[in-house]
């Protein structure tokens, strides 16, 4: 932890705080533009903003940012009517007629630069990934204490955007899910829009002047998609997205700090990192997401399928001991029907005979009393299925194995009692076997 | 001290020095050099980026009309890690850290990781397309921000690696255009012998994959192509304006033809074009960045593209649907007066406030067209400004009768349609009926009652039913 050392809050907290407050900023709308599928949009509009920075410095001439801001808001704005101005006349797909303005914009914003700038060494990587590094060096006297710039403008962001985002939940929301229903319903979808797009440009604005744009096209896209895999609810995505925000900011400049010393380097950049730190945090989640992960849904699939197996072992023991009671069969024998794995089969009937539904002998394994109690639960609810597709759903004889077979293993008592009922209490399925009590 | 990074300082310096300087005109012997390729350098520059467009413009063909065009924006954006790297890693395996085929072999692999990740986010988690490009973009920039950085400080001299962000035409030199050329060759050879699979991808993906064709192995062959496009241009626009080569040449072609052979053609023809013309401006000019340039002549021909495209574009299209409207224009004043004249005998003329009645049309419009008929001999207008329809105008008018009261017959013998409804449906339809059409309606429907002429109309025709 040695890179930590020379950690000090009053210039390192300040970093995280701008890191965390840009971040937050820009996940609130992120999520909106997240379900209306447009997350594109705010790299467009950030790239974007580049000719309005110049336009706006060169006719106005001053440093002072107010200027600077707004015709850079307004660039950011066109961005978005433009793109759609050439989605309509042109019919062009969005994606395309974003390419089309963005781009050029952002070359028209170099071109101007380099143009006016002659002879400088020009760096346009602060056009691209700030310096949050800088933080510290603008400070300004607020009541007393000495709070850095970057911090107010960015704090002042996040307080507008939250508004707005709350002010108008219901209405972003709707028009959100359903442009169309939220204009009958007397809101304006268009309006919405633009007022989002205001914020995503004022948020891009913002940022660009402080932290980069690096990271607030990483914040309006991935703490959004993270949440978006950890919950159902809009209310709870916003919110889940503003903590993944904010703790991906802080683990952000944390690894910057940290994780080059590794490898014997200084600290890196500190934009990039909480990027990258807000990508692990995505990957991570998008893997074990209680619901929605990638890996638990692989679990959660193979648990299903080793359960089927599992009950089918046991009911091909119980069709077999049918025939002939007391048969002992062999791992083989029912692998040789079922087609199933070797090493799980064996498995799983090791497993039903600890739960003592099969005796192991030597030549293979035989039910137990109990093992036959839950093979006639099986078999019966496949056999009276059989009979209800026959009786009820008029399918062919031929045809009800493959659906009985699946319907089987997700029926229970109260199924198998209506079953029975509707198929008034038959003694023998449609291939003649007969179906075991309850 | 307010600092509020370079941007300021240079815009500063920008403002001093916009006022006493201008642009200079080159002189003819210049643009001779610049335009004839006659300078070595020039020449390199100028043709690498024209086949840097050509290859570019043809790939981008694909991925508009897979709607995908950013993901060449997310593509060059996940080039840049494995630059980082490369040149960090580079000097441990004994290689030189700068060396071009070092460098494109991190972009390549870094890029083919940025598709890996795509197609997870995309096929395995509940989140789109848009999300997964601005997920792999993002994150992946940052990443190579954050290693870039790094290698800034390993090695004192890592500026060469700032020109793969914003591209560095001029530093392009003859090895630089044969590997653009050959990697253009080979994905016109890949493109060329996977048409029809591409095709088919791009148009209906569902139907790709019911036919049994491999579509996630030809997603990936799509992307690897952007990819390796991607890493050429590196070099010469940078990753940022490399999106535009591979967007916008296309997004134009599309205006000019619907077609997907002559799109892709004319879409290589305006990447090439936008190469050499933006690179040569550069030349001419002191202080225009190529990169920037060529993307600028893109956008400028995108533009005249939109408006003035054969197939597509804005013109065109708004002089079809003047057609259009003047033609149905015109199909509903005949008519409208030859029922006028059916009502109350052929020697009446007809008001001009009884037609406007008719319709929901503007008096101008309404005055435009029978303007235009009385032009052609199809409309005669008597001192009392009344109207009529001459002989040839009655031809005209009984042809459009006959087609309307045809396709209402046809609604309520055969589509069982209420005949107070069926005028409305016919006004629909009749515009647009073929002559076709129309001999197999009147074979259908009259053959039977053997009507010469026309058919009188299924229901009461009264002029004020119009009124909508």
């Amino acid at each position: 932890m040695s890179a930590l050392s020379n950690w000090s809050w009053d210039y390192d907290g300040w970093i995280v705080l701008a890191g965390i407050l840009c971040a937050v900023a820009a996940s609130l709308p992120g999520n909106f533009l997240l379900l209306r599928r447009m997350s594109l949009l705010g790299d467009a509009i950030s790239h974007a903003i580049l000719p309005g920075l110049a336009v706006a410095f060169l006719v106005t001439g001053s440093r002072s940012s107010l200027p600077m801001f707004l015709g850079a808001v307004v660039v950011g704005l066109l961005t978005a009517v433009f793109t759609e101005w050439i989605r309509n006349f042109g019919e062009v797909d969005e994606g395309a007629s974003m390419g089309v303005v963005f781009t050029t914009l952002f070359a028209l914003g170099l071109v101007m630069i380099v143009q006016a700038a002659d002879h400088v060494d020009l760096d346009p990587g602060c056009v691209l990934y700030g310096s949050l590094e800088t933080t510290t060096f603008d400070m300004v006297d607020v009541a007393g204490t000495e709070i850095p710039r970057v911090v107010l403008v960015l704090a002042a962001v996040t307080v507008i955007n939250l508004v707005v985002v709350v002010l108008f939940f219901k209405e972003l929301k709707l028009s959100a899910f359903d442009p169309a229903l939220a204009t009958t319903c007397g809101i304006s979808a268009r309006l919405m829009h633009y007022l989002l797009m205001i914020i995503v440009a004022v948020t891009a604005v913002a940022s660009f002047e402080s932290v980069g744009n690096i990271l607030v096209v990483a914040m309006f896209v991935v703490p959004p998609a993270t949440a978006y895999l950890l919950t159902e609810r809009l209310r709870s995505m916003i919110i889940v997205s503003a903590l993944i925000a904010a703790v991906s900011a802080t683990l952000g400049h944390v690894s910057a700090l940290v994780v080059p010393s590794w490898f014997g380097y200084r600290s890196t950049s500190t934009s990039g990192m909480m990027a990258l730190c807000a990508g692990i945090l995505f990957f991570a989640v998008s893997l074990f997401a209680p619901q929605q992960g990638v890996l638990i849904r692989i679990l959660r699939r193979q648990r299903l399928s080793l359960r089927i197996l599992s009950e089918d072992l046991i009911a091909l023991l119980y069709r077999m001991d049918e025939r002939k009671s007391g048969v002992v069969a062999s791992i083989g024998q029912l692998r040789a029907t079922l087609l199933s794995g070797g090493f799980m089969s064996s498995l799983l009937m090791k497993q039903h005979s600890r739960k003592g539904h099969v005796i192991a002998t030597e030549n293979g394994y035989q039910l137990t009393n109990s093992g036959r109690r839950l093979g006639a639960e099986l078999v019966r609810s496949h056999r009276l299925w059989e009979q209800y597709l026959v009786s009820e759903g008029g399918v062919a004889v031929d045809r009800i194995h493959g659906q009985a077979e699946q319907l089987e293993h997700f029926t229970g008592r109260e199924l198998r009692d209506r079953l029975q009922q509707e198929t008034s209490a038959p003694v023998l399925d449609p291939h003649g076997s007969p179906i075991p009590p309850e | 001290m307010r600092t509020l990074g370079a941007l300021h300082s240079v815009l500063a310096f920008a403002a001093s020095s916009l006022t006493d300087r201008s642009i200079r005109w080159p002189t003819w012997l210049e643009w001779q050099r610049v335009l004839f390729l006659q300078d070595y350098n020039t020449r390199v520059v100028m043709l690498g980026t024209m086949l840097l467009g050509l290859a570019a413009g043809m790939v981008g063909s694909f991925t508009l009309l897979r709607r995908r065009a950013l993901m060449g924006d997310a593509l060059s954006h996940a080039t840049l890690p494995g630059v980082g790297l490369a040149f960090l890693i580079a000097p441990s395996l004994g290689l030189a850290e700068k060396s071009l085929p070092v460098l494109l072999t991190g972009a390549a692999l870094s890029g083919i990781a940025g598709v890996v990740a795509i197609l997870y986010v995309r096929n395995l988690t509940r989140l789109k397309e848009d999300a997964a490009l601005g997920i792999v973009l993002s994150v992946f920039f940052g990443a190579g921000i954050a290693i870039l950085s790094i290698a800034q400080q390993s090695v004192g001299h890592s500026a060469g690696l700032e020109s793969f962000i914003y591209g560095k035409p001029a530093s392009m030199i003859e090895s630089d255009r044969l590997l653009i050329g050959c990697t253009g060759i080979l994905s016109l050879l890949i493109m060329g012998s996977l048409f029809k699979e591409l095709t088919l991808l791009c148009f209906d993906e569902g139907f790709a994959k019911s036919r049994g064709y491999p579509v996630l192995l030809l997603d990936l062959v799509l992307m690897g192509l952007v990819v390796i496009v991607t890493i050429i241009g590196l070099q010469a626009v940078g990753l940022v304006l490399m999106i535009a080569l591979l967007v916008i040449p296309a997004a134009a072609s599309r205006f000019w033809t619907q077609n997907l052979k002559q799109m892709i053609l004319i879409s290589a023809a305006i990447g090439g074009a936008g190469g050499f013309l933006g690179a040569a401006m550069s030349a001419l000019f002191r202080n225009l960045p190529a990169g920037a340039m060529i993307v600028l002549v893109c956008s400028a021909l995108f533009f005249v593209s939109m408006m003035f495209g054969t197939e597509r574009g804005v013109v065109v299209r708004a002089l079809r649907r003047r057609d259009l409207n003047r033609s149905v224009d015109h199909q509903h004043l005949l008519r409208g007066m030859f029922e006028l004249q059916e009502s109350r005998g052929p020697k009446a003329g007809i008001p001009f406030s009884e037609l406007q009645t008719l319709r929901s049309w503007s008096s101008h419009r309404l005055l435009s067209e029978i303007e235009r008929c009385r032009r052609r001999g199809l409309v005669f207008r008597d001192s009392g400004q009344h109207l009529s329809l001459t002989s040839s105008g009655m031809v005209e008018a009984s042809r459009l009768v006959h087609e309307h009261r045809l396709w209402e017959l046809y609604l309520i013998t055969h589509a069982d349609v209420a005949p107070g409804r069926v005028d409305q449906s016919a006004d629909a339809i009749e515009h647009v009926l073929e002559p076709e059409l129309i001999a197999q309606l009147e074979e259908l429907l009259l053959q039977k009652r053997r009507v010469q002429g026309i058919a009188p109309s299924p229901h009461p025709v009264d002029a004020t039913e119009h009124v909508s």
